[in-house]
């Protein structure tokens, strides 16, 4: 069965004055109709350069792709041409950004915002796209969407901007819907409208969704599959279930015990994960965690972890799935300290 | 209302400037009879500055000056006696304005486009070659490029007269010369402006919309620079309807920058004065409209002051 989407050993650089960064090192996945994915990992793991190269929108420079391939309905993306690529972008598919303050036209009716994309993807007409606009403005929940339309987006709140993002990424029927963050720079109690409204959306329009954010809650309650980032590289993924209920990595084990969880019975200390990130101007050549890892063994820092598959889907890049590696409770007996 | 508070400060402002100059000017030494005092029977110096009010207190000067100002009239010229300084602007306004407004749109036009295609090549070839002209032209003063252009185009190719006024084609050497400063000042402010625009979100926004390079250009990028352009288009304007002094004595234009030269010499009190007032006036009105079109451009503008 082919993919929807299918990222391999997607590669990219960014060169600096310091020199390259390497900010996305093999990354490989696939999104498949009708799923949700969820991209999680700290700050400068990789997650945004991967996804916007999808949509083709890294600069280069002073980005490189420096190899990969990602396919989309089975057609590679990423070596296509500006013009063909412009077909998909926004028509096939839609994305939206972090911050709804600053990824709306300040200048620009909200609602012929909307319309851009109607109008070069699917030809309407000027009164058809306004039309279907208002229909994406209720759609969205925003109401009084006829009044909606004809405002300036500094007129709407922030969490009635990513809705209107999300009216925009939506408007052409997309069969992927890319969303960096987009709940990030929101209100808690805005936050969960939004992500309410787009797990509504998915279930109504069965469009696949590949979720970025470093919130392991968002994650739990709307994606199917879970990609955990790290150093740029992809260190483990696997289903909601897999990777909530048997992780295998130590940096998925960290991110999970530095969530707050409100059920807890004795107050618990939030654990950190000391350290930090590893420099990408000149990555380690073992496992990018190894320095910040509690079990960390020789081999970790000289050599790369290969994929071990756990089970079907679920893979993990750490030697201590490796059948030679000692079981966490040994290192925990020899002085390890336990996540 | 806004307008209205806008339009009651701007008379106020066109007061206080008119004031200024007032004062400005009578601490400029001598008057306009000193030269003549030598040689004129003091009788006669006399009788001069009584025509004029000179022999009135300085505050009965000011009453009066200020009262005819409100009634649009800005007084005799004392250098040439049958004309008042209505007249002179009238006479010399046109020429003065047809070569500001001439200039002003091929500054605009051109300093707006040389700089959108600066910014868009950023660091490439194109805007190299952008901001050099752009150096170029702000480093190039008027009076040099103006001999420069009659030279070429007037002298060796004799394609454009050399100087004077009356037709189109006399126009186009002193625009050109005009113009170039102010385009060049255009193209920097709009590339700068433009390169800040287009790492905005919302331009990726436009781009992940799968618009073309040229529409997000066009309904995204430059409204959104514009505005701190056009904050500079105001004084521009005026600078180049009045301070066009060098060009028209170059080209021999009938314009009314000499006047206004001629008459400070001169100490010709009621023209410096009328003048003064004039560009003001138009200035202040300038800004008026600019302010106003801030809010055609930017929808966040608000033309209402805070307690509306």
């Amino acid at each position: 069965m082919s993919h929807l989407l299918e990222v391999n050993h997607l590669k990219i650089n960014f060169k600096t004055y310091g020199g390259e960064v390497k900010a996305v090192r093999d990354v490989s996945f696939h999104v498949d109709k009708g799923e949700v994915l969820a991209i999680v990992g700290e700050s400068g793991s990789g997650k945004s350069v991967t996804v916007q190269s999808i949509m083709g929108l890294i600069p280069t420079p002073p980005g490189i792709i420096k190899g990969g391939s990602i396919r989309f309905q089975g057609k590679e993306l990423l070596r296509r041409p500006k013009k063909e690529l412009r077909k998909v972008k926004g028509s096939k598919i839609g994305m939206i950004f972090q911050d709804p303050m600053t990824s709306l036209n300040p200048t620009m009716r909200v609602g012929k915002q909307i319309e851009e994309g109607l109008i070069i993807h699917q030809r309407l007409s000027k009164s058809e796209a306004k039309k279907r606009a208002i229909e994406m403005i209720k759609l969205v929940g925003i109401p009084n969407p006829e009044e909606r339309y004809n405002q300036y987006p500094h007129e709407f709140s922030g969490g009635m901007r990513q809705r209107a993002m999300i009216a925009i990424a939506l408007a052409c029927n997309p069969e992927l819907l890319i969303a960096d963050e987009p709940t990030t720079a929101l209100d808690v109690t805005i936050q969960a409208q939004v992500l309410e409204l787009m797990k509504q959306i998915q279930e109504e329009t069965k469009t696949s969704i590949i979720l970025i954010t470093h919130d392991l809650g968002v994650v739990a309650e709307t994606a199917q599959r879970v990609i955990v980032m790290y150093g740029g590289m992809m260190v483990e993924s696997g289903t909601v279930f897999d990777i909530f209920e048997n992780p295998k990595h130590p940096y998925t084990w960290g991110l999970l015990n530095s969530i707050p969880n409100i059920d807890e019975e004795e107050k618990k200390q939030l654990e950190p994960i000391d350290g930090s990130p590893p420099d990408l101007f000149a990555p380690p050549k073992g496992c990018p965690f190894a320095p910040r890892c509690k079990y960390a063994m020789e081999v970790c820092l000289e050599e790369m972890p290969s994929e071990y598959e756990i089970d079907g889907g679920h893979v993990a890049k750490c030697w201590l799935n490796d059948p030679r590696a000692p079981k966490e409770e040994e290192l925990v007996a020899l002085g390890r300290e336990e996540w | 209302m806004y307008i209205v508070k806008r339009f009651l400060t701007m008379l106020l402002t066109i007061w206080v400037i008119a004031s200024l100059t007032f004062v400005i000017m009578k601490f400029i030494p001598g008057d306009p009879f000193a030269s003549d005092a030598d040689v004129l029977p003091e009788e006669v110096v006399e009788n001069m500055r009584a025509k004029y009010n000179l022999d009135e207190p300085i505050p009965i000067q000011y009453v009066l000056y200020i009262k005819n100002l409100a009634m649009f009239d800005l007084g005799p010229s004392i250098q040439s006696e049958t004309r008042t300084v209505n007249d002179i602007i009238a006479s010399g306004f046109p020429a003065s304005a047809t070569l500001g407004l001439q200039s002003l749109l091929i500054a605009i036009v051109f300093g707006l486009l040389l700089g959108i295609i600066a910014a868009l090549y950023h660091n490439r070839f194109l805007d190299y070659v952008s901001m050099v002209i752009a150096i170029v032209g702000i480093s190039v003063p008027s009076f040099i490029l103006a001999p420069l252009l009659i030279n070429y185009f007037s002298v060796k190719w004799g394609l454009l007269p050399v100087a004077s006024w009356g037709s189109f084609q006399h126009s186009i050497l002193p625009t050109l010369a005009l113009a170039t400063t102010p385009l060049a000042v255009v193209a920097r402010f709009m590339r700068s402006s433009m390169l800040d625009v287009m790492n905005q979100n919302y331009i990726k926004t436009a781009d992940a919309k799968g618009l073309s390079s040229f529409k997000i250009v066009l309904k995204h990028g430059i409204r959104n620079a514009i505005l701190p352009v056009v904050s500079f288009i105001g004084p521009l304007f005026v600078s180049l309807i009045t301070g066009t002094f060098v060009i028209e004595k170059i080209f021999a234009i009938p314009g009314i920058g000499k006047y206004f030269v001629d008459s400070i010499f001169n100490r010709d009190y009621p023209v410096i004065m009328g003048t003064t007032v004039f560009f003001s006036v138009i200035l202040v009105f300038t800004l008026f409209l600019i302010d106003i079109s801030y809010r055609l451009i930017d929808p966040r503008i608000k033309l209402t002051s805070k307690g509306d």
